[in-house]
Formats: C-alpha cells, structure tokens, sequence
C-alpha cells in the first residue's frame, strides 16, 4: 500500500495563478450554459440557441464546392508530389504562394484601394495569436495600450495575459453611435498618465466588434493622427474586413496611408485572419501586415512559437489564388450577411427592440437599456440571466465587453441556419410581449 | 503612392529589441554558406552539404502511401468534403477527441506500450518550440532560472528565456564519462545558481539527447527524479525524439520511471513531446504539452489559444495515427533506416579514425574531432568549423554552439539528406581528415593527449548574449528561404 506523503505545494507561476486568462467572465459562462444544452431543430428545441459565439456558418457551400472541383490541387495532387516538401517546411517566413493569396485577398476586400506587400506579411496561428505576438513587440510589461469600449473580451486575455500589459479603456457611448473622438482618446491617455502607466499603442477594431459597424475615415484620421502626436503605435485589427455588408463602406487604415504618402505608416500594423471572413477559425490562420521593417523581422521570428500548418498554408494558397473563386466569395458572402442582418433586425424590431445601426460583422449591439430596473452593470446581468435561463439564447451583455453604458448586448446572427435564427426571434418576441404585459 | 521602405525609428519593446531570439551569432555564417552555395548531386556536386538541420526525410514514402489510400481523411478531397464543414469551425483548445487519443496511443506505442497517455491529459502547442515557451510560462516568473544540461538544443536559449524572461544556467557534462548527467553535476549548477541569486524552478532534459543522441539510462533518470523532488522544483523532459531510437538500450520515458516512484510528487513533472522528429513532418506544427500536474495542465490548455494545432491537421493525423498497421510498420521502418544511415557514418568515419560518442537514438551523431583541432580550445574549434563549412563544405554544428563544455565535438545530422548524398559527404570527410592529419605536426596529437581542463571560463558563458564561442541558432532554421 503506498504511503500518502504530504507534498509541499510547489508553486506554478504568477502568470499561471492569475485570473488575466479572462475565462470567469459571463461572456463564457454563457457558452457553457450552451454546452450543457444546445439547442438542436429536432432532437432538443428547447436547449439554449447559441447567440454568443461569432461565427461565420453562412457561406461554407462555396468552400466545400471549391474542394470538391478543385481536389487534386489541394490534397498534393496525383501521387502527392508536394508532399514532403510541405511535410517539411517549416520556415517562419510561410509559403511564398500563400501569402502572396493572402495579400491579394486582403486587395480585393478592400476594393483595390490599397495594396499589400507579401513580403510585410507575417503569419501566426490565428489573430489571438498575432495580436498577442504584437503586444510583446510594442510594449513592455506593465505599459499601456489605449482600446476603445465596448471591445472583443478575448483582448483582456490576448494583449495582456502573458505580456503583463495593461489595457486603459477609451470611453465611447450611444450619444455619438459609439464612435471614437479625440477628446475620447486624450482622456484615455491622461488616465494612462495618472496611473503611471507608459502608453504604447491604440488598438481599434475595424470592423467593430462588438458594435458591428465600420469606423469612419474621419475618425481613422483623428485616430492616426493622435498616434502620430503621442508618438504611439497604431494596431488595426481587421479581421472583419471582409464581412462588411458593402464593399464600399469599409475603409482600412491602408488606404488612410495610401492617402498621405505612407507618412508615419511605420507606426500602423494591421491584424488580419481567415476565422471570420472565411469561417475557419479551426485552421489558425492569422497575419500581422506592418509597415515597420524591425516589427517585420521581429513578428517573423517570434512566429516561431505560432507558425501555421504548412497542410493548410498549401490548401489556402491554392484556394485564395483562385481568383474566381475569391471574387465570387467576397461579392456571395457580403450579401448572405447583410440578407441575415436585415432578417434579426427587423425581427427584434417587431418585438420592439432597437440596435445600433450596423453595417459590417456577424453580430448586432442591440439596446435593452429600456428593460433594465436600475442602469447599472447589476441589472444588466440580471436581465441577461433571464434571457439566458428562461428564453434560452446566449447574448453577450455589453459589461462583458466593457461598455461603460449598462444595457447593450451584443447577438450574433450568422452561426445558425435561418431557421433556428426565425426561433431565436420568435423566443424574443415572447419574451417581449411577456414583458409588456407584466 | 508606393510605400517607400524608409523607417524611423520606431521605439520597440526590450524583448523586441534584445539578442535573446538567437539569431545574431557567427555561426549565422554556417547556414549563410548553405543558403549561398546549396549542395546538388547534378546541378551542384561542389555545393555545400547541409548536416546541420536535424530533419527526418527517411520515412516519407510509408507516409505518402497512406494518404493516397486514404483519401477521406483529407477534408479537400470529394471522399473527406463532407467532414469539411465541421473540421474548419472546430477551434476548441481541448483539441479533436480522436486526435488527442491517437495521439495519447502514438505515444504510449512509442514507449513500448509500458505506460499508458491519458487522452484528456493532452495539450497542443505550435510544435514542440511552442510547447517549451508554453510550459515555462507555466512554471516560472521573469527573472527565474531553469537548469539544462550541457551540450544542448541551441533553440533553448530562445524557446525557454526570450518572452518568458527566464534564466538558463548549463548542467556541466563531460566526456570522461560520455557526458552522463551526474548528481555531483546538478548539485553544482543548482549551487551555482543560488550563489548567482538565481531562483532555480526546474530542470529541463532532453531524452533522447539532442545533440548527443544518446537515451538517458534508468539511474539517471531516478537520480533526476530524486533530485527535483528533493529541491520542490520542476522536471521538464523533451522527449521529441522518443521514436528516434534505433538501437538498445530502448527508450524510458519518465511516465515510465515515475510509475515505480512511490516518492515522487507527480505534480513535478511534465512531457513535452511532437511529431516533428519522430514522424518527420515539422512543417504541420504538432506540440504536445502532457502534465502530470492538474493546474498546469489547465494552465498549458487555456495558454494552447495561442498556438492550436490547425483542425485540418489534427484530423488528418487522427486518421493516420489510429491505424494500427501503419504505425506499427512505420516505427518499426523508421528505426530500421536510421540504424542504417546511423551505421554507415559511423562506420566510415571509424576507417579514418574518426570516433564518435556511442549513440543509439536521434538524427545526428556527436563527432570526436579533438585530434584536428590545431589547439584545444573554443577558438581552435571554430577555426576547424570554418574550414569544414568552407573548404570541405559541410555545414557542421560545432559544440560550443550546443554550449559544451569541452571543445573539439562536432553534431552532424544524417537522416535529412538521400543515400548519394550520404556517399558525397561521407567521401568529403574521409578526404579531408586524411589531409589534415598529414598536415597537422606531432605537436597538436600531443596537445590532445593532455588532460584538459576548459580554457574559456564558464561563468561568462551563462551570460553571453554577444557571444564569444558561437552560438548556434535553432537548426529548426527559420532562415532558410522559402522555395516555393
């Protein structure tokens, strides 16, 4: 019989024992409130329909239609020639031909208005891991990066977990859509200031996540230009770039650049990945696109850590540099997605519910500011209980995202079919009437 | 307006900015001399052979085989599409069940069956690269000090120490006991580290060794066991090249020597392990991180965010490794031919009186050029490497860029080129050993008979950044350019 000895703990490190991984949030305990009973169109109509989770399920057809055509080129072809080769490659600076498909993609979403170098392109195993790859570079432990509010919760876990950095939120609310203002943004860095913390950067998110809306140029120029006066870096994750409802309404921080000559662009790096744009997030596919040639080297070699599949650098790359195929993807997906955002925001206009007015993502910010008791962060996470636990949809409350305004919630809209998407609605609008009645 | 490549300068981070990713070094030269000069049997027989690169070509063709008969485990085929849909949203950090158990088999399999991986204890990584900054991270805070034996990986010093902030202090071995890794030695390093202020966290090995390809005997991995959990600090083995051996004694995995260690606190000890080495496929990016201990288990799974292995990968391999009959063969083909290759340098370089450090395990063997050196010293080392890498045109790895303690050992790989080519550079050394020895005078066969002790004072080395001897960068070289 073995002897039970006492062990003296021994201890993990700080880094381990901290809570920065960001996962006791409602943001997930509502994913797991979904696992524990997922909705499903025949065998459980009851279970929680999944609303939290910013997916891209709309347009997988054109892909598993593009593989079917186009098999050879992508399993190695007859007798596997590429095979070993891509077995074995496994330089940081990735596959030649993807990342000039990536470059040419990151082109076509943006109408051609700006151009993409594919030797500035740096791959990571996806954007949670470029955007933490690109805290390290920028910032030491203990500074500061400026993100607007409301924001992706997986930032507090992404930019400062690991990297010990700290975020100072720049406060944005509904009297102005949410948008970032210079007065905004200064008030975030004299905060930083008063804290004693070293600012090194502004992160935005264009599309926004959560707010599902483009940021406009004159706000991009306001933004560049505040980079510029403090001397800070720029990152613009743009990884819902191409899930914007038109063409047109989406302008890149490259095409700023584009416009002033490449003037300071050496402080703008962009963030990009193949997650939401495409629907798979299963592969890891992210990319860091600065314009700061130590920041190149630097992120290549740091992508040591993160490199992508060389199996699936040779799928995409076959898959992107099909022109056709990408065209007709982009064009297709756009308007599957702005079909889908007009069904969910006419349904919970029917039910009485407004939203902000979104132009790009896979989710709307809607308001129920009106339903809440009191316009704290309390009752906002009651109601959400509620519509968690009694109408069974897992919504994201804006607290989670770090609104400074109680009362929004982000709902997304393009993980389901249309079906499950007209139940979802159709629990809403019960759910409202229920409400109006008490 | 195109974008002009003019930079200011832009303030970076310290980790940005600092020489910890390895990659400033001399010994840059080595890989530069290969890029420029690459080795061709038709195309360019004067070439530059490379044998610094520690790849594993030798089993492609059982590999090749069993995708092309099986198509359905390719989700861009017509026969696999239809798994394709759930394959590319699956981002969970658990990992594909069935991945995480062929793997939990593969590795079990590996050690003989005499330990059993328990499937939900997997965690991915970006490889094994990923998986050793991974797991520091776990273990200890900037400024903390792992101990490593010496000679060892040269990508140590960036996976372990470059955004973790860690410290490495070397564990000492020596030739006159074929660098076994002794009690006496751990105990100096750990003292030394205290003496330095350092706080000591852990131990890191790798088993089989890299760059001795040798396996660690059942003593010294008790000893390590012991003297982790007398100290309360970690045991880290780097198994990747596990499936590597191709002779006795066979490989014991620390899963298997903690079994009969009612003493040892499980919470100590952690495996890293991948398919880079063993199945020859670095490219695809599969790091395993296996803890015995729960909270860094938890840890290691939430860190994987970072790094996920890619889900067309994971299903992909999750077919191929829960065929039984392939595996099967392939380890038992795979240590087949590396016996061989393993045979024919050895052999071949013992009919000019070359020896090398008895190996039975890994994709290199250590090399005794001591006798060539014109002076016994770090600098008469690097003279003998530039001459290989130039004249003879052999990228070679010297030890000193391993961080050995003694100078004159040479690393050199064999499992990432073809047999002809195996024929050209095992010719090219014969020659020039023959050369030099004719050339060298009685004086320098004197100077290697004397007992040595080292000439280059060990306590700068822990902090040499700017490097005196070499340091080698990771022969995972990410400098090689991209071909296609």
């Amino acid at each position: 019989m073995a002897i039970e000895i006492e062990q003296p703990r021994v201890g993990l490190s700080k880094v381990a024992v901290s809570k920065t991984h960001g996962e006791d949030s409602p943001y997930f305990a509502g994913w797991k409130a979904y696992d524990e009973n997922p909705y499903h169109e025949t065998s459980n109509q009851s279970g929680v329909i999944q609303m939290g989770l910013a997916e891209n399920q709309v347009s997988f057809d054109l892909l598993e239609k593009y593989l079917e055509e186009h098999s050879e080129a992508s399993s190695w072809g007859k007798g596997a020639p590429g095979f070993r080769e891509n077995a074995l490659f496994q330089d940081y600076h990735g596959l030649k031909s993807f990342r000039q498909a990536m470059a040419n993609f990151m082109e076509q979403i943006r109408g051609g208005r700006a151009k993409f170098d594919p030797d500035r392109i740096v791959l990571t195993a996806g954007a949670t891991a470029a955007n933490e790859l690109l805290t390290f570079i920028l910032a030491d432990p203990g500074d500061a990066l400026l993100i607007p509010t409301p924001y992706y919760p997986g930032f507090d876990r992404d930019l400062r977990w690991r990297t010990s950095v700290n975020i100072v939120p720049i406060h944005c609310d509904s009297s102005n859509n949410f948008q970032i203002t210079p007065e905004a943004m200064e008030a975030a860095y004299q905060s930083a200031e008063s804290m004693n913390l070293k600012v090194r950067g502004i992160l935005i998110t264009n599309p926004s996540n959560p707010l599902g809306a483009t940021i406009q140029r004159s706000a991009l120029e306001q933004i560049l230009d505040f980079a510029v006066n403090k001397n800070i870096h720029l990152v613009s994750d743009e990884i819902y770039s191409g899930s914007t409802f038109s063409s047109s309404e989406f302008i890149s921080i490259a095409e700023i650049l584009e416009t002033r000559g490449y003037k300071d662009a050496e402080r703008v790096h962009i963030v990009y990945s193949l997650s939401k744009d495409l629907g798979l997030p299963g592969f890891r596919v992210g990319t860091i696109y600065s314009y700061n040639d130590q920041v190149v080297t630097t992120a290549r070699r740091m992508s040591s850590f993160t490199l992508i599949s060389s199996q699936t650098q040779h799928l995409l790359a076959c898959m992107l540099s099909n022109k056709e195929f990408s065209e007709n993807y982009i064009k297709t997906n756009r308007e599957r997605l702005s079909k889908r955002y007009d069904m969910i925001i006419k349904g919970l206009k029917k039910a009485g519910i407004e939203c902000l007015k979104g132009n790009a993502g896979l989710f709307c910010w809607m308001n129920l500011s009106p339903l809440l008791e009191k316009p704290t962060r309390e009752s906002e996470l009651a109601l959400w209980k509620v519509i968690l636990n009694e109408v069974k949809l897992n919504i994201s409350p804006g607290s989670s995202c770090h609104c400074s305004e109680p009362g929004w919630f982000r709902v997304c809209f393009a993980n389901m079919s249309e079906q499950t998407l007209e139940i979802a609605l159709e629990r809403i609008h019960k759910f409202m009437e229920q409400r109006k009645r008490n | 307006m195109e974008f002009k490549r003019k930079n200011k300068t832009q303030l970076l981070s310290k980790i940005a900015t600092n020489d910890r990713h390895g990659e400033n070094s001399p010994y840059f030269d080595g890989w530069k001399a290969y890029d420029n000069n690459p080795f061709h049997p038709t195309q360019n027989p004067n070439g530059v052979i490379q044998m610094g690169l520690a790849e594993n070509k030798l089993c492609f063709d059982l590999i090749k085989k069993w995708i092309m008969e099986n198509p359905d485990a390719s989700i861009c085929t017509a026969g696999g599409v239809d798994k394709f849909k759930d394959v590319a949203i699956f981002q969970d950090y658990h990992g594909l069940k069935e991945f995480r158990e062929a793997i939990a088999k593969f590795m079990g399999r590996v050690r003989g069956n005499k330990v059993i991986f328990d499937a939900n204890r997997i965690v991915m990584s970006s490889g094994a690269t990923g998986a050793n900054e991974t797991i520091m991270f776990c273990l200890a805070d900037p400024g903390d000090t792992f101990l490593v034996p010496s000679p060892y990986y040269p990508g140590f010093a960036r996976d372990l120490r470059w955004r973790t902030g860690l410290e490495i202090v070397p564990v000492d071995c020596k030739s006159s006991n074929n660098f076994r890794i002794t009690r006496a030695a751990m105990e100096d390093a750990y003292e030394k580290a205290q003496k330095w202020n350092l706080n000591v966290k852990g131990i890191i090995i790798a088993n089989p060794s890299n760059p001795l390809g040798t396996t660690l005997d059942i003593a010294t991995m008790r000893s390590l066991v012991a003297f982790v959990n007398e100290k309360n600090i970690h045991l880290v083995c780097d198994e990747i090249y596990a499936a590597t051996v191709f002779d006795s004694p066979r490989f014991v995995s620390v899963a298997e020597v903690i079994q009969d260690m009612d003493c040892c606190n499980r919470d100590l000890i952690h495996i890293v392990y991948s398919l880079s080495k063993d199945m020859g496929i670095p490219g695809f990016r599969v790091g395993i991180v296996y803890s015995f201990n729960d909270d860094v288990m938890l840890c290691a799974r939430k860190m994987s965010s970072f790094g996920l292995v890619s889900s067309q990968t994971q299903y992909l391999l999750a077919s191929m490794l829960s065929d039984d009959g392939f595996v099967g063969n392939f380890l038992r083909e795979s240590s087949k031919r590396l016996a061989k290759r393993h045979y024919v340098f050895t052999k071949g370089l013992e009919q000019v009186g070359i020896s090398c450090l008895t190996s039975n395990a890994g994709l290199f063997f250590w090399m005794d050029m001591r006798p060539l050196l014109k002076e016994q010293s770090f600098e008469g080392e690097i003279e003998l490497w530039r001459v290989i890498l130039n004249e003879v045109k052999l990228n070679v790895s010297p030890g000193s860029s391993f961080q050995c303690f003694e100078p004159g050992w040479f690393r050199v790989c064999f499992a990432n080129m073809d047999d002809e080519t195996v024929e050209v550079a095992l010719n090219r050394i014969r020659a020039f050993v023959l050369d030099r020895e004719n050339q060298e005078s009685t004086r320098s066969k004197h100077c290697w008979r004397k007992k040595h002790l080292r000439l280059s004072s060990s306590s700068t080395r822990l902090y040499d950044e700017t490097i005196m001897s070499p340091c080698m960068i990771s022969p995972h070289s990410p400098l090689v350019r991209a071909k296609t």
